[in-house]
């Protein structure tokens, strides 16, 4: 089941039928963001739920979003235009209050700085998310709940129609 | 250094202390990772001559160079010990996140001697070392007991190599399971359980650094999504399992314990069979943009609700080889494999040699009586159910699954000195360990691959099944070519086993798998990874100083050219149909084969290695210790 969301921006989605749980996303994610590759700095997180329930998460730019809205030290603000989130290294202070409210697990604390890291969809790459782009499988993406929902009902028209499209070949 | 951290770790069971060894640059070009890291570890740490469950023997684990990195296929390590089951090295591979969370914990591997006390995981932190009670993991399988470890210790990332209840019982062929993949073969969970150590786990919290991660960034890029093309489809698609129909054709697909090389119901227990009706999801190991772990389920039946990942040696070796034509049945065996840790072959084979003693009355239904089973049971070919039951028996070590829970050798070997009995004529093994499903009666190849095989009989290390069944060489035949072809594609699988990649990406890199295709490749990704100059020369070395470090090992533990050995099965009784009757290896062939083999290693005669051969190869101390 896909895990829904009251966002209107666009966001980094797993196709859990796709995801083979390989974590490369986490590899290139925590490159982009440190020069090395360490899961424990990746701000894109796969989840084994069990041994074929697998998937990966990262922020879902929720508007109000709850982890804004409960840091104690207002270091968390949000992007009216694309809602990401930022975070203040001066404001904050590693509370995990952010961690707490987030409905997605998809804050993590930084061990070395101890300050909340949070993805921003590789705003400053020419290339878009890393993560999307090396996903072997095409299961991220950067979309909206527009852009979902469209995939859906073409997905639905194809394959009433019997019509082979990438969405039901997974060949 | 880059790619690596230049530290081994060192940790003593009995004392609970641990040391740290540094290693120098020029070590590690010389060893590299996996198989060839973790043997000479092992050459390092072990008493030689000691028994595989004393003291003396220790647990050796290597990485791999491009553990930690993004170049597909290489989150992998090595693990080596003395083979409990063969008396010589064992040496096994698994892809998995255990061997990253390792290299972000600032090892390149790990050495554990001694024994513990009691029952014990033991907790790599980053830097420090924890001996924690292991009572609450007694009993589990292996999934589970990950699973409680990350309970327990709370956090998601942590990364455990465990054994099962197999393991603890010491079954000869059990596994050491991380992360859902196996390091089979040779009986490392034996090893584990004679250790008191239930566990392994590891959080790694540190990053990997590279020597040039632009150029290895790119160069990854290109082949995870080469890898997505036609040279993998069939393991994306099918997984290993598509073999089986192909082994069926040619007559060498392993049927009721290797007496007949066609099974009438493959259609049945092949893997488009599984694709169509069990295969519940595709999933990768670490570090891999292929994925071939074909998820399968059963529905229906009694054995439904046993999910594990089919490959095509599990498969041929609860199926075909047990007469067995219920894919439920083999998932169900399979299943009790993975998740209670023991080698999914060798124990189809050793079920496949019990079930062939009942078929010629050397045992019985009263044979199989026990606790459980207080009547016995009968043990047919083709009865999956009592195939069940005996798995079972084999992993609680209850009844004669005590004796069978040693393999075929030393069960054939008790069997027939009881009871006056020749099963030694079916017992399918070398140097004691149960062979894979190509049938090498008719790959003489890949026969004299297996009879020669560090390991034992074993497809992972020797790789000539693959120009007999291509046609490059006749596989009815011998001829002098075979022994340097039997080299060539040992010293192949051994650079893959080395660095350690899947040799599943072998066609990724060009097109081609060959030397010429691949090497100048992988020479590019260690030297992104470490700043070296290796070249074409220098990666066709790690296969062969991989291979020369285990075969020393071997010398050194009391090798003689009769280790190197065919079942007499293979030498003695062809098959009566299909495309490959009438053929076994003689005697003869098989005496020529290692000739020319041991010609072609620049070996003596007597199968030992020159002195001048081990300088030549950067190994002075091995040298002084076994050449001749």
């Amino acid at each position: 089941m896909p895990i829904t969301s009251t966002s209107k921006f666009a966001y980094i989605e797993c196709d859990t039928n796709l995801c083979v749980g390989c974590q490369l996303c986490e590899y290139m994610c925590s490159f982009t963001k440190t020069g090395e590759y360490n899961s424990y700095r990746s701000r894109i997180r796969t989840v084994r739920v069990d041994e074929v329930l697998i998937t990966a998460i990262a922020c879902r730019t929720c508007e109000n979003a709850p982890c804004v809205i409960v840091c104690p030290r207002d270091a968390l603000t949000q992007d009216p235009l694309t809602g990401l989130i930022d975070v203040s290294p001066t404001k904050c202070d590693g509370c995990a209050w952010c961690i707490e409210a987030c409905d997605f697990g998809a804050i993590s604390i930084n061990p070395a700085t101890t300050l909340a890291e949070i993805c921003d969809q590789c705003k400053d790459e020419p290339d878009g998310p890393q993560c999307v782009k090396w996903c072997p499988k095409e299961a991220l993406k950067l979309t909206t709940a527009d852009q979902r929902a469209q995939r859906t009902r073409k997905k639905l028209i194809a394959e009433s129609l019997d019509i082979p499209t990438k969405a039901t070949d997974p060949k | 250094m880059y790619g690596y951290s230049g530290k081994i770790l060192h940790i003593d069971l009995k004392t609970k202390k641990s040391w740290i060894e540094t290693k120098p640059e020029e070590w590690y070009k010389l060893w590299i990772g996996g198989v060839s890291m973790a043997s000479r570890l092992l050459w390092e740490s072990i008493v030689p001559g000691c028994d595989p469950y004393d003291d003396g023997n220790p647990i050796c684990i290597a990485n791999g160079i491009f553990t930690g990195t993004p170049v597909p296929v290489g989150g992998k390590f090595g693990l080596a010990s003395k083979s409990p089951q063969t008396g010589y090295v064992g040496d096994s591979l698994s892809g998995s996140w255990f061997s990253i969370a390792l290299k972000r914990a600032g090892w390149d591997g790990v050495v554990l001697h001694n024994k513990c006390d009691q029952w014990t995981q033991v907790f790599i932190d980053d830097d420090r070392v924890q001996f924690n009670d292991a009572s609450y993991l007694m009993g589990k399988g292996t999934f589970d007991t990950e699973e409680a470890i990350r309970d327990k210790l709370g956090d998601d990332q942590i990364r455990s190599c465990t054994i099962g209840p197999c393991g603890e019982n010491m079954v000869r062929y059990a596994n050491v399971t991380n992360d859902g993949r196996q390091a089979g073969r040779t009986g490392h969970g034996s090893v584990w359980g004679s250790k008191k150590l239930k566990a392994l786990s590891v959080r790694g919290t540190k990053g990997v650094k590279v020597y040039d991660p632009k150029t290895l960034n790119k160069l990854s890029y290109d082949i995870s999504k080469s890898a997505q093309g036609k040279d993998t489809e069939k393991y994306r698609v099918y997984g290993t399992s598509t073999g089986l129909m192909n082994t069926n054709s040619m007559g060498i697909l392993p049927t009721r314990n290797f007496q007949e090389g066609v099974f009438e119901y493959a259609e049945l227990v092949s893997g488009e069979y599984l694709d169509k009706h069990h295969k519940v999801k595709v999933i990768a190991c670490a570090q891999c943009p292929i994925a071939c772990e074909q998820m399968s389920i059963v529905k229906t039946g009694p054995f439904a609700g046993a999910m594990t990942g089919i490959e095509y040696e599990s498969l041929f070796a609860n199926s075909s080889n047990l007469g067995i034509s219920d894919m439920r049945a083999a998932i169900k065996l399979v299943t009790i494999s993975d998740q209670d840790g023991m080698d999914s072959i060798s124990m189809g084979v050793s079920i496949g040699y019990a079930m062939e003693c009942y078929e010629r009355g050397v045992l019985t239904d009263s044979d199989f009586a026990c606790p459980s089973h207080p009547e016995g049971f009968s043990l047919r070919f083709g009865e999956g159910d009592s195939a069940v039951k005996l798995a079972e028996m084999i992993r609680d070590r209850e009844g004669i699954g005590a004796l069978l829970s040693e393999g075929v050798k030393i069960a054939s070997e008790t069997i027939d000195k009881e009871k006056g009995t020749e099963s030694y004529k079916w017992a399918m093994h070398v140097k004691g360990l149960e062979p894979a499903g190509y049938d090498a009666r008719s790959l003489k190849t890949f026969a004299a691959g297996l009879a020669v095989g560090t390991r034992g009989g074993c497809h992972n290390r020797s790789a000539a099944y693959d120009p007999d069944m291509k046609g490059d060489t006749n596989r009815f035949t011998v001829d002098e070519t075979r022994g340097k072809v039997a080299a060539d594609t040992e010293e192949y699988a051994a650079v893959y086993d080395t660095l350690p990649l899947c040799k599943f990406i072998r066609r990724s890199f060009t097109g081609k798998a060959d030397r010429a295709g691949a090497w100048p490749a992988i020479a590019s990704l260690i030297n992104a990874t470490t700043g070296w100059d290796f070249d074409y020369d220098a990666v066709d070395l790690i296969g062969i100083r991989a291979h020369t470090i285990k075969k020393a090992f071997n010398i050194r533990e009391g090798w003689t050219q009769e280790d190197d050995h065919l079942p007499w099965r293979w030498k003695h009784d062809p098959f009566t149909h299909g495309p490959s009757a009438g053929v076994v290896v003689t005697d003869e062939e098989l005496e020529y084969m290692k000739k020319l083999y041991y010609e072609a290693k620049g070996w003596t005669e007597e199968g030992l290695i020159p002195k001048e051969l081990l300088i030549k190869l950067g190994l002075p101390d091995v040298a002084e210790e076994i050449g001749v």
